[in-house]
């Protein structure tokens, strides 16, 4: 107790500049997205002024573009596909992930590293390099335009890394606890599901959070494969963007909106994503 | 699969059964839970891979459909006479590096300040992790238009203010231009690794450190770096995993001009405006070669991250 | 890549087991009827560039078109990189996916020798109310195949021409000659830098990109007397007519252009005229009708003259959105209906009315130059467009013969690729990376590797 005090008093010593700084930095990067957000209230001409106008009146007008009123497309499909797409894919990752992590980490089969290597090293492949095939394929199957083809591709996009982050959080599940389950006759599921899973928590649920964010954001397979039916989010985002006209306010706008999910996903859930990434060494 | 697991797993050893069946059926019962994900990874990436393979042996232009032949080795002899190709190898190079790096450092500066006490550190923290939260493709529109623009955009219109020069930040440095939103992006979870790292540090050797006199430094230097190489290793590999790959910015920022275009850019260029699929497969096996070989050294560092486990298994 | 479809697990248990009710159907196709590519019964898939004429034909459509035919439409809307993209991947692969396209009368020609497109001749015969004779000779003849069949049906077209602040220019002392040449319009931006604070003379396009550098520089280029490639293929942008041209366009935007040339495209310079930061800008005809729209800060006090010239009589570009009906479509007919009612003079009037006239997708229709409502609101420069578009010659735009037609573009396929590489070696040489001697070598080789192709063909 008293040691903890001296540590406490110790930290505040010339604290209050440095928190002074850590304002600061905070401020810096937080400031284009406060920019974004004012010039999303703006009109198309006070949005593009120099010197910048900050004071200029306040408009829904972005905000009334981007969801369609007057007759323009609505975004809710498109956020519809995303959540499905993202939420669907990181179920399946986490599905095929945690056994998988289990018998990397708990019951190391053989040759468990180049196992994991195998994983890891197929983030490294360029994703664009099999763009073709994956075209063809999804033409010759019938599966363009449709969302649960990127729900496949989001989920080898996504799961060498949850395999791989899962891997050292059960790395943490002491054995033996595992060993008494198994030994009452507890099948793998059942272990996974009782015993495993809710040590795990944090590590499962900060994998699932980065798993969703990477999907919602992916571009370069959405935009090759989708089509009227299946556009996701950030496709329909890149469609206000044009070559003749003004359109800061209303990307803007869109740009927030599209963000909304996964900023108030990460906000959330910051405390579970830090204790996360320790990989499982925060007890 | 409850055939397969149960019985065996469930008393490992235990049962006197004959040895042979007995150590088989120990080893599938290990490797089972593994098989679905491994077998999903090898059918999603690796055949695709397979096919990128056979089309780098095609003469395939998609404008000339009626051309279409087998070419040999013409495309990969026309890859690696490529001189963009081998400028945008570099280019990948310096982008993936520079943004790896800065973003760390940025990342170990922030997360030491947020490691201490001071008031509104939750709202800081929340600040800061913003920027990694946005959409990526939303990230590059708004550091192209909203704040790069030489016109209106945010950065000139504050010089503007202190009458400082108007610069045209994207034609003047296009590629720190392409970094500095990535180090934006990237900083902040670069900052949330070494965050949890710090926090993971042993506090009563650091008490024992701070009672036994050590400076804030040596403190630093002795006992916080060592413990923070595995998540500065971690947050190495999966920055440059994302960064090699990233195509977003490169198209959004600049659509690959003023030497920015990377490799993914420049594959996309060679399928999406050149047609030419026989040739971009064959700059795309090419890259996968080049990967595979670098991949197996970056992972040689990375093995470090597995030595305890290692050492337990 | 079919093993994929026909793949079971080895070990079918454990891996449904865990791969759970999400694959299983998907792998057997179960899932197609829900996203299935192509549209089917009385709908009809529209992939378009994100143009303010496109954005406005997709506010009217439900009420308008929809309404009265029962045809929905689906609209996907893009920037314009982009929906080349995928354009070319959906038609080059006749995938479907999509029914009509906007495409331009640089890819027209090409995709229809390809046979990716449906022919238009028999729909245009059956739709007399359609007056296809009405459409302007240079769209439809740059719209036509090799075969002499029609292809594609404009939308709206533009040429390219010079606009300038008529205001500055007379508190200048300064007069835009009629037919001005390119050395006299240097001459005026010399003069008009900084005749406000902040202005520049003159916007020129820097932006990388066939469609957005090279456009106003090949035009530049052809009157000055330069050829990406002479009649036998020899490429010829190390030739002193390219040299002297794109030297001169360098120097001009660099020295009196606007500031961040390099990544200013037709939006950034439409943006700098509104706002007042160049006193002339250079470009499609089309920008007119924003400059001239309620609200604009420059309404009434721009003056349009012709694209200027050197070594030839006129200069200017030709280009048009046009619709294009994928060989592929699953719903022709329909298609048709949709096109023939967007570039219909039905749907101009319903522009002109429900928007305003200034907003009306022309460039196309003989008719449009002869309503009284559009002659009065872009009296400004109704006139002047019109001229340049029939003035445009696609098939012979310098002072040489040319081995394929196209004035701002040359109309091969490998075009989109050299135009966009050596676009980002002049939109360097813009920046001042490089010099424009440098540039153009490097443009030459690129150019050369083309010439070896075609040179015998």
């Amino acid at each position: 107790m008293s040691s903890n005090a001296v540590r406490t008093r110790g930290r505040f010593r010339g604290g209050a500049g440095l928190g002074l700084v850590a304002w600061l930095a905070g401020i810096v990067f937080f400031l284009p997205i406060a920019w974004m957000a004012l010039t999303s209230f703006h009109s198309e001409t006070d949005a593009a002024t120099n010197p910048p106008s900050f004071a200029a009146a306040l408009t829904l007008d972005g905000y009334r573009e981007f969801f369609g009123a007057d007759g323009g497309a609505s975004p809710w499909p498109a956020l519809i596909n995303s959540a499905v797409a993202s939420v669907a894919s990181t179920l399946l990752v986490l599905l095929l992930a945690l056994p998988a992590a289990y018998a990397l980490s708990i019951r190391p089969v053989k040759r468990w590293t180049d196992v994991l290597f195998f994983f890891l090293s197929t983030k490294m492949l360029p994703v664009v390099a099999g763009l073709l095939p994956i075209y063809l394929f999804a033409k010759n199957a019938g599966l363009l335009d449709n969302i649960w083809l990127l729900v496949l591709l989001y989920t080898s996009m996504n799961l060498p890394i949850a395999v791989w982050m899962m891997q050292s959080f059960l790395a943490e599940v002491p054995v033996a606890v595992i060993e008494a389950a198994q030994i009452d006759g507890a099948r793998l599921p059942t272990v996974l599901a009782r015993v495993v899973a809710p040590i795990a928590l944090p590590g499962i649920a900060a994998t699932a959070l980065i798993c969703f964010i990477f999907s919602w954001n992916e571009l370069l397979f959405a935009r090759v494969l989708t089509g009227v039916v299946a556009e996701t989010a950030p496709v329909f985002l890149t469609g206000f963007i044009t070559s003749q006209g003004l359109f800061l306010a209303k990307v803007c706008a869109a740009s927030l909106v599209i963000s909304l999910p996964v900023l108030a996903a990460g906000f959330a859930a910051q405390d579970k994503l830090v204790q996360g990434l320790s990989l499982g060494a925060v007890k | 699969m409850t055939a397969t697991t149960t019985a065996p797993a469930a008393a490992p050893g235990t049962h006197p059964a004959p040895r042979r069946s007995s150590d088989r059926l120990r080893a599938w019962a290990a490797r089972g839970p593994l098989l679905p994900a491994l077998i999903f990874m090898i059918v999603v990436t690796q055949l695709p891979f397979v096919a990128t393979l056979v089309i780098s042996f095609l003469d395939w232009n998609s404008l000339y459909p009626d051309a279409r032949g087998f070419a040999g080795f013409a495309n990969y002899q026309e890859v690696l006479t490529d001189a963009d190709l081998r400028r945008s190898v570099w280019t990948t190079v310096l982008l993936t590096v520079g943004v790896v790096l800065a973003s760390l450092v940025l990342g170990l500066l922030l997360a030491l300040l947020l490691d201490r006490r001071f008031r509104g550190r939750g709202i800081v923290r929340t600040l800061l992790i913003a920027p990694f939260l946005v959409v990526p493709v939303a990230a590059a529109l708004l550091w192209k238009h909203v704040l790069y623009n030489p016109e209106y955009g945010l950065l000139n219109g504050l010089l503007h203010y202190v009458g400082g020069p108007q610069p045209d930040w994207i034609s003047n440095t296009p590629l720190l231009a392409v970094q500095t939103a990535l180090v934006w992006q990237w900083t902040p979870f670069m900052m949330l690794i070494l965050l949890a790292g710090l926090q993971s540090r042993d506090q009563q050797q650091l008490e024992a450190a701070r009672v036994d006199g050590a400076s804030d430094w040596q403190i630093f230097v002795h006992i916080t770096l060592p413990h923070l190489r595995r998540y500065l290793e971690l947050g190495a590999l999966l920055g440059s995993i994302y960064i090699v790959q990233n195509f977003d910015a490169v198209f959004t920022l600049t659509s690959g001009g003023l030497g920015t275009a990377n490799l993914p850019y420049t594959v996309y260029q060679t399928f999406y405006q050149a047609h030419e699929n026989g040739l971009a497969s064959a700059a795309g096996v090419l890259v996968v070669i080049g990967s595979i070989v670098i991949a197996t050294f970056a992972l040689r560092v990375v093995s470090s991250l597995f030595r305890e486990e290692v050492s337990r298994a | 890549m079919h093993t994929q479809s026909r793949w079971r697990p080895p070990r079918a248990a454990l891996a449904a087991a865990a791969a759970g009710t999400l694959l299983a159907p998907l792998l057997s196709g179960c899932w197609v009827g829900a996203g299935g590519a192509g549209s089917g019964g009385d709908s009809v898939n529209v992939l378009m560039v994100n143009n303010p004429q496109m954005v406005e034909l997709q506010k009217l459509t439900a009420e308008h078109f929809t309404e009265k035919t029962g045809i929905k439409v689906n609209f996907t809307v893009l920037p314009e990189n982009d929906v080349r993209d995928k354009i070319s991947q959906d038609f080059a692969n006749q995938a479907g996916q999509y029914d009509v396209a906007t495409l331009s009368n640089y890819e027209i020609p090409i995709y229809a020798r390809n046979g990716w497109l449906k022919e238009m001749d028999s729909y245009v015969a059956d739709d007399p109310g359609y007056d296809q004779p009405d459409v302007l000779e240079p769209m439809r003849r740059s719209l036509t195949g090799d075969d002499g069949k029609l292809y594609g049906q404009p939308f709206y077209g533009e040429s390219s021409f010079l606009m300038y602040r008529k205001d500055v220019f007379e508190r200048e002392g300064l007069t835009m000659p009629a037919r001005p040449t390119w050395r006299q319009v240097a001459d005026l931006a010399a003069e008009l830098d900084g005749a406000e604070p902040g202005m520049k003379g003159i916007c020129l396009r820097g932006l990388p990109g066939w469609g957005e550098v090279m456009a106003p520089l090949t035009t530049v280029v052809n009157t000055f007397g330069g050829t990406w490639f002479d009649e036998d293929w020899n490429a010829g942008l190390d030739s002193p007519e390219w040299q002297q041209a794109t030297k001169f366009y360098v120097d001009l935007v660099r020295e009196h252009g606007e500031s961040g040339a390099p990544q200013a495209g037709f939006a950034e310079c439409l943006n700098n005229m509104t706002q007042g930061k160049v006193a002339m800008w250079y470009d499609a005809t089309s920008a007119a009708g924003s400059l001239e729209a309620d609200g604009s800060p420059v309404r009434g006090k721009v003056g349009y003259a012709p694209a200027p010239v050197e070594k030839t009589e006129s200069s200017g570009w030709l280009y048009t959105w046009a619709w294009g009906i994928q060989g592929a479509s699953r719903n022709p007919d329909n298609a048709w209906k949709f096109v023939s009612w967007a570039s219909s003079k039905e749907y101009e009037q319903l522009v002109g009315d429900e928007i305003g006239w200034s907003n009306v997708p022309a460039g196309k229709r003989a008719s449009t130059y002869a309503n009284p409502d559009y002659r009065a609101e872009a009296a400004a420069f109704q006139e002047m467009t019109k001229e340049a578009i029939e003035r445009a010659r696609p098939d012979d735009p310098g002072v040489q013969p040319r081995p394929a037609p196209g004035i701002q573009f040359v109309g091969i396929p490998e075009f989109t690729d050299l135009g966009t590489r050596v676009s980002q070696e002049i939109s360097a040489a813009i920046a001042g990376r490089q010099s424009v001697e440098s540039a153009l070598r490097k443009s030459q080789q690129l150019a050369e590797e083309i010439s070896e192709e075609y040179e015998g063909r």
